[in-house]
């Protein structure tokens, strides 16, 4: 189902119903173009609005479930953020302030998903993630380099979890548009602790996109890490393989086959990573 | 060209409503996912412009001929690197280059005889030689790349194609966050990029069409979806 449909169908059951809602047609307009025609502070109420009370109809179920896993990711992210910024001695003063912006960024999608959502209950407190995953990162808070090292794997686990909802919200412009651009926010996140890491912090050859081996789509060095990039490897698209096309010089190399293209996972495998930070 | 579109949906309802019912979405419906291979020529009659067409093939030839674009600007960053390059930066931007050429030739072996033909670019405006413009035009090649792709996934029917696309754009949204550290540390997601909803922004193919025209010497078009050179 999407928008169109439902007022075609909306339409076939009343034909009366394109008069009686005449304001609301312009509504309509509007979040068809809202990236110029709607005020950014008014999207999310926008999102949750149109459907549900313009014409009495629930949201279509996938939609709600696609946005309901991504806010409990988003509340993660954010928690995790916060926690860290308030640790005494963390983080570099130097970098303290694109920390910063990426916990903001993660404590806006909250808000977004939120009011898209028309969630009313409370936000779990921070305090309810264990952000050692179990022990397994014993100095996350602590330390700075395993913050960062837990941070990247986050922030490329964020991104392939969203990747893995587009289909769930395929011809739905509105939402599948809103997902689209948080999605390649995580992704920009995910490059610049990736920067960071090889600029100040010793990981020599990490670079700001996912690379590998053929064996292993994990270049974090972590082993923890396996099940986050799990298939991060994969050098065929579409049927396709990459690596039997034309690059500068012969053919596309493994590397850049790998580099050039983000999987997805589903969401279950995300669950599954992120239960042991008490994600549930 | 909308009309032509309206008719293949089996609606012959031109009016308003009908439009804005089917703008973009139902747009796209009529045309099989597979028929990526038998869909038409791409004649140059668009003021001269090669026209991207309609349904998934016109959005997997809109992101070829973006990748075609981005792969030409790299290969000639490459190729006359611009003085005091550092050894990371060479390293990265080889990755982008290798990055774009890849996806420049997935579109054009998945869309096979439907493929626009190889563009010729323009970059007679840009300086190579000056870090600060190769790195400010790759910054607004790769915003642009994400909005592009942000604007036009929800065209997009063929649940596989989507995925591909958002394989692609993270990507992209890296290289973004890259280059805008590399010239401004720090601004990988600043204000002019990023919304008060932590969200990027996207961007229409009647938006994103005239700015990668510019650097094409033969034009793209795209008739169904609102933009004729």
């Amino acid at each position: 189902m999407n928008l169109f449909n439902l007022l075609e169908d909306i339409e076939n059951a009343d034909p009366e119903f394109q008069d009686r809602i005449s304001p609301r047609r312009d509504a309509i307009k509007n979040m068809a173009g809202f990236g110029t025609k709607v005020a950014v502070a008014a999207l999310p109420f926008a999102l949750s609005s149109l459907l549900k009370k313009a014409y009495a109809q629930s949201v279509p179920a996938g939609v709600t479930a696609a946005l309901t896993y991504a806010l409990k990711l988003e509340y993660f992210e954010a928690a995790f953020y916060r926690t860290a910024l308030a640790a005494p001695n963390l983080i570099t003063a130097s970098e303290k302030t694109l920390i910063t912006a990426i916990g903001a960024h993660e404590s806006e999608h909250v808000t977004f998903l939120r009011t898209a959502l028309n969630v009313t209950t409370p936000a779990p407190a921070d305090t309810s993630y264990d952000f050692t995953a179990k022990g397994t990162f014993p100095t996350v808070m602590t330390n700075y380099e395993t913050f960062l090292a837990v941070a990247q794997a986050i922030e490329d686990t964020g991104v392939r979890a969203y990747k893995g909802q587009a289909g769930a919200l395929i011809g739905q412009q509105v939402y599948l548009t809103a997902a689209l651009n948080i999605h390649s926010v995580e992704a920009r996140h995910a490059a610049a602790i990736r920067y960071l890491r090889r600029l100040n912090h010793g990981a020599s050859t990490t670079k700001p996109w996912i690379t590998g081996t053929t064996s292993s789509g994990n270049d974090t060095g972590i082993s923890a890490a396996d099940g986050n990039y799990a298939g991060e490897n994969n050098t065929i698209q579409g049927g396709i393989d990459i690596t039997k096309l034309p690059g500068v010089s012969g053919n596309i190399s493994f590397t850049a086959a790998i580099e050039a293209f983000d999987e997805p996972l589903t969401m279950q495998q995300v669950l599954t990573l992120v239960t042991p930070f008490g994600v549930s | 060209m909308k009309t032509s579109t309206l008719q293949e949906t089996g609606k012959p309802d031109l009016s308003r409503r009908s439009f804005l019912r089917y703008a973009g979405v139902g747009a796209v419906a009529a045309t099989g996912v597979m028929a990526l291979s038998a869909c038409h020529k791409h004649h140059n009659d668009n003021n001269g412009a090669y026209d991207i067409g309609s349904g998934d093939p016109a959005i997997l030839n809109y992101a070829y001929a973006l990748e075609q674009l981005e792969a030409a600007f790299y290969i000639q960053v490459m190729a006359s690197p611009y003085g005091g390059m550092t050894a990371i930066e060479t390293a990265f931007l080889t990755d982008i280059r290798d990055h774009e050429v890849a996806h420049r030739e997935f579109f054009k072996a998945a869309l096979k005889d439907g493929a626009l033909p190889a563009l010729t670019p323009d970059f007679s405006m840009i300086d190579f030689s000056s870090r600060a413009k190769v790195l400010g035009v790759a910054q607004a090649f790769e915003d642009l790349g994400v909005a592009a792709y942000n604007g036009a996934g929800y065209l997009i029917q063929n649940s596989d194609y989507l995925t591909i696309a958002g394989k692609i754009v993270s990507v992209e949204a890296r290289h973004a966050s890259l280059i805008r550290n590399l010239l401004n540390f720090g601004t990988f997601g600043e204000g002019s990029v990023i919304d008060a909803n932590g969200s990027d922004k996207q961007q229409s193919i009647a938006q994103v069409l005239p700015v990668a025209n510019t650097y094409l010497k033969t034009k793209v078009s795209a008739g169904n979806y609102n933009y004729i050179p």
